[in-house]
């Protein structure tokens, strides 16, 4: 029936009802018409490490959310060990046997380490706190996660983010946890750190605890887990042994198609005109944030960045665009040499932002609340944000000026609005989306770097967007787009840039831009 | 029966009207006119409980009254106030200001008595002091990161020892021809140092408005992730608008020395930027940052001076007045709040809904009116 249905034949049926640990069948919920979930089934086995993959809004946290009573779910039913179980928060779901791990380390960093320990549960002699007991626990605890000889008396945030993240874990098991949740856990871990991790993965699977594990490292998945499931949209696309599914198909499960599917061939127009080099990034890097690479960027020619979430496309706009200071390597921007024929190159590495600004770079972050818009200032006030901010308070652009510019922005992007007074904040997110990039335009930059520029917003905003950014490359401006969103990326880009576990991949140019062909350089 | 309905049908919608349209532009724009209508309040009400309390005398080409001496007396604060809505549009907030009003009184009077310096650099000197130490409040703000309410915690408790070692703890009086006139003259048939924070407004006003620094700072203030990310440079505004605090804490210092013709260390200014911030709240701005209105907080300052003149004025126990005071502030935020503003709105919700039938004709013929220009 659903067009998965020939991959569900390969997932597991022999499930071994005598090793069961979590069965949950059928689960469903939904927010606000929005169906978060619909009909996951799910197990996962004593002594087994089982991926959770799924790119942005499958459903993987609202799908532990659910099991660790955040949400109520709609519908559905989840059973440990044979009983079910309706959580009411995470702490009851942790008395019943289920902890969880998430990304950013849930201590407190202020505290010892014993104090973190026992936060929960203090050991108590005449209803006061007997610290004798609470180390002698705390150091039990610790014991588990094969860290003996670390000193619990000392702060938390005294060690490194690895041990951190362990003690984490240890407190997270000392209530006698059956299933352990780890929600991203190697995000900011280095090869060592993860290493240690996995080692205690291994030890508490063989103590025959379940554990699920989330990430973005398909390295890591291969490396650690037995069993994968892969969740998209909100569905199950199905559970797959690891060792018997190949990376290829793992990443069309993740973005819903097939390889097979997907023409070899696409219709790309490259640009006639002789190209300028813009801008020059080489062996640019930072520790625990992307590895070295190279990259050249040139004028009327649009750059996409591809991978699959935590690949490390974020962090290549923001080393790009100089808002993170690479430690290692040279950016180069490069003047319109047909212009001005004897401009010498800018180095950028060193630069401030508004130096990058003023020398033509401009950059449209991916998380348009937290990092774009000023909320309560006026739509006026964010577009000219930028261009007032490179020239320096002192020389105010006359009230006239802006609203002329505004106007036209308006205009032109089609910002749907009754005046430029009104608080950016109130707008759709498509428009307050164009409010950024209306924000840029009036810088007339020379390299736009936009991170995710159709991410949340509505149909029609979406093509207008990428309408805007195809006229803008013809005008001669570069772009570098990074974007989840492949089948639009080969849309619009001459060249392709593949990002893998923070590393560069590949660079596909001119025929080599397909869907396909970077799904299978993600895979291999 | 039908015929006599209609008509008061009719006047119960216009008073309902009115009273949606007013509620209507609280709502759209309720930070600009709730100060109003708390003075407005808050002076009516004063004037039925003491008569003559709006009376005005012009007598040898001065005004007097108690009007005059709500503005008389509220210069200080309006001043902290303006440098303290500054500070606050930035995020942050300056305790200080209390003890940097005692140093620079206490440097004006030590350098009167002491020096034969001519008086404009005495001045020039505690205004300095005031630069000094905004300074001071700003580079442990901006650049040493810590949290701004203990940053200048640290100035607020040692400012006063400061001033008290300036003075070597006694209270210094002075004479300053002067001085004496920016306490207590007038200019113009209004006080001279009404005319002088009348100036310091317009000119905040001016370079806040006329260059982009408002904006810059407002833009700091409410998001300085997104802010950065267009290339301002947080920091060096953070400073200043400490420095600026600083300025205005030390002008103020100086009319309050004037004021009195002596500067004393324990109780110049004392408590004066709870005022402040209170001035500044009540003008709708945000701890949390952004949007500063530095008219409307002038409102405030005249809401609390109002408050303190009308008060002593009404002839009620001293020992009722801050508690009479404190609830009549309280008041006036709870009417500021957006949770009684949603709670009004919604009472007034099914009224509107009779009338919006109305206020679709009226509207409508509106747009005509203005198709036809």
């Amino acid at each position: 029936m659903t067009p998965h249905s020939n991959v569900k034949d390969h997932s597991r049926t022999t499930s071994d009802h005598s090793s069961a640990l979590l069965q949950i069948r059928s689960l469903s919920k939904s927010f606000t018409g929005v169906q978060a979930l619909n009909a996951v089934s799910l197990q996962v086995n004593k002594g087994e490490i089982h991926a959770l993959l799924g790119e942005n809004g499958a459903g993987k946290s609202t799908l532990i959310k659910v099991l660790t009573g955040v949400h109520p779910r709609d519908e559905g039913d989840i059973q440990l060990d044979g009983r079910a179980i309706h959580a009411r928060d995470s702490g009851h779901a942790q008395q019943l046997g289920i902890s969880t791990v998430y990304q950013e380390v849930n201590l407190i960093p202020s505290m010892s380490v014993t104090e973190n320990l026992t936060l929960q549960q203090q050991e108590k002699s005449f209803g006061l706190i007997n610290w004798k007991k609470a180390d002698t626990r705390a150091r039990a605890l610790l014991a588990r996660v094969g860290l003996e000889n670390l000193d619990p008396s000392r702060q938390l945030d005294r060690y490194s983010i690895a041990i951190q993240q362990l003690i984490a874990i240890a407190r997270a098991l000392s209530s006698e946890a059956k299933l352990l949740i780890l929600d991203e856990p190697t995000a900011s871990l280095d090869a060592s750190e993860i290493k240690q991790l996995f080692s205690l993965m291994t030890q508490l699977k063989n103590q025959g605890m379940g554990i699920i594990f989330v990430t973005h490292f398909l390295d890591q998945v291969y490396d650690i887990t037995d069993v994968i499931t892969v969740l998209r949209n909100g569905e199950c696309v199905g559970t797959f042994p690891t060792a018997s599914l190949s990376r290829s198909d793992l990443v069309s499960h993740m973005v819903g198609k097939s390889l097979d599917d997907l023409a070899t061939s696409s219709d790309h127009q490259t640009t006639g005109k002789p190209q300028n080099t813009l801008l020059t990034m080489q062996h640019v890097g930072k520790q625990r944030f992307l590895h070295p690479l190279d990259l050249t960027i040139h004028a009327g020619e649009i750059v996409g960045v591809a991978g699959l979430l935590g690949s490390g496309r974020t962090e290549l706009c923001e080393l790009a665009y100089g808002s993170t200071k690479p430690d290692q390597g040279h950016i180069t921007l490069h003047p319109d040499s047909s212009a001005t024929p004897a401009a010498e190159p800018t180095s950028l590495t060193q630069k401030s932002l508004r130096q990058a600004i003023q020398s033509g770079m401009g950059y449209c972050p991916e998380d348009r609340k937290l990092d774009g818009i000023v909320a309560e200032l006026s739509i006026r006030e964010n577009m000219i944000l930028a261009l007032q901010a490179s020239k320096g308070w002192w020389r105010s652009i006359a009230m006239s000026e802006q609203k002329k510019l505004v106007d036209d922005m308006i205009k032109r992007l089609a910002i749907k609005t009754p005046d430029m007074d009104k608080p950016v904040g109130e707008l759709s997110g498509g428009n307050q989306q164009k409010v950024i990039l209306a924000r840029w335009l009036i810088t007339h930059p020379k390299l736009l770097i936009l991170d995710e520029p159709t991410r949340g917003i509505d149909i029609g905003a979406h093509h207008e967007i990428i309408q805007i950014m195809q006229e803008l490359c013809e005008q001669g401006m570069g772009l570098l787009v990074a974007s989840s969103e492949l089948e639009e990326l080969v849309m619009f880009a001459h060249r392709v840039v593949v990002m893998k576990d923070h590393h560069k991949v590949a660079e596909l140019r001119g025929s080599d831009v397909s869907e396909q062909a970077i799904l299978h350089t993600i895979a291999s | 029966m039908i015929d006599i309905r209609p008509p008061i049908k009719a006047t119960n919608m216009k008073k309902h009207h009115a009273l949606q349209h007013l509620l209507k532009r609280l709502q759209k724009q309720p930070k600009t006119l709730a100060p109003f209508v708390s003075l407005l309040l808050i002076l009516s009400v004063t004037a039925l409980i003491t008569p003559g309390f709006l009376e005005i005398k012009f007598v040898n080409g001065h005004l007097y009254g108690s009007l005059i001496d709500i503005l008389h007396r509220g210069t200080p604060t309006a001043l902290v106030a303006l440098g303290m809505a500054v500070v606050i549009g930035t995020r942050g907030i300056d305790l200080s200001v209390g003890a940097v009003i005692a140093i620079s009184g206490a440097v004006t009077a030590v350098l009167t008595v002491n020096t034969d310096w001519p008086v404009w650099i005495v001045i020039a000197c505690a205004l300095g002091s005031g630069l000094v130490c905004g300074l001071w409040n700003g580079l442990l703000v901006s650049i040493f990161n810590i949290q701004p309410i203990v940053a200048t915690l640290i100035l607020m408790v040692a400012g006063r020892g400061i001033a008290q070692m300036i003075t070597e703890g006694q209270i210094v009086t002075f004479h300053s021809t002067v001085l004496n006139a920016i306490g207590n003259e007038f200019f113009l048939a209004f006080p001279i140092r009404v005319w002088i924070v009348l100036g310091m407004i317009i000119l905040t006003i001016v370079v806040m408005r006329k260059t982009s620094l408002g904006l810059f700072i407002e833009a700091v203030g409410a998001n300085v992730r997104a802010s950065r990310l267009v290339g301002i440079e947080a920091r060096l505004l953070v400073l200043s608008a400490y420095m600026f605090s600083g300025f205005c804490a030390a002008l103020s210092g100086i009319i309050i020395a004037a004021d009195i013709r002596g500067a004393d260390a324990n109780n110049a200014g004392l408590w004066l930027e709870l005022d402040a911030i209170l001035a500044v709240v009540l003008a709708g701005a945000s701890l949390a940052g952004g949007r500063i209105y530095l008219g409307l907080t002038i409102i405030g300052v005249l809401i609390i001076q109002t408050l303190t003149t009308a008060i002593l004025t009404s002839g009620l126990p001293v020992q009722y007045n801050l508690v009479v005071k404190a609830t009549i502030i309280l008041a006036v935020l709870l009417i500021q709040s957006p949770t009684t503003r949603q709670w009004l709105a919604k009472r007034f919700q099914s009224k509107r809904g009779q009338n919006a039938k109305k206020e679709q004709n009226s509207t409508s013929s509106q747009n005509h009116g203005r198709a036809d220009q």
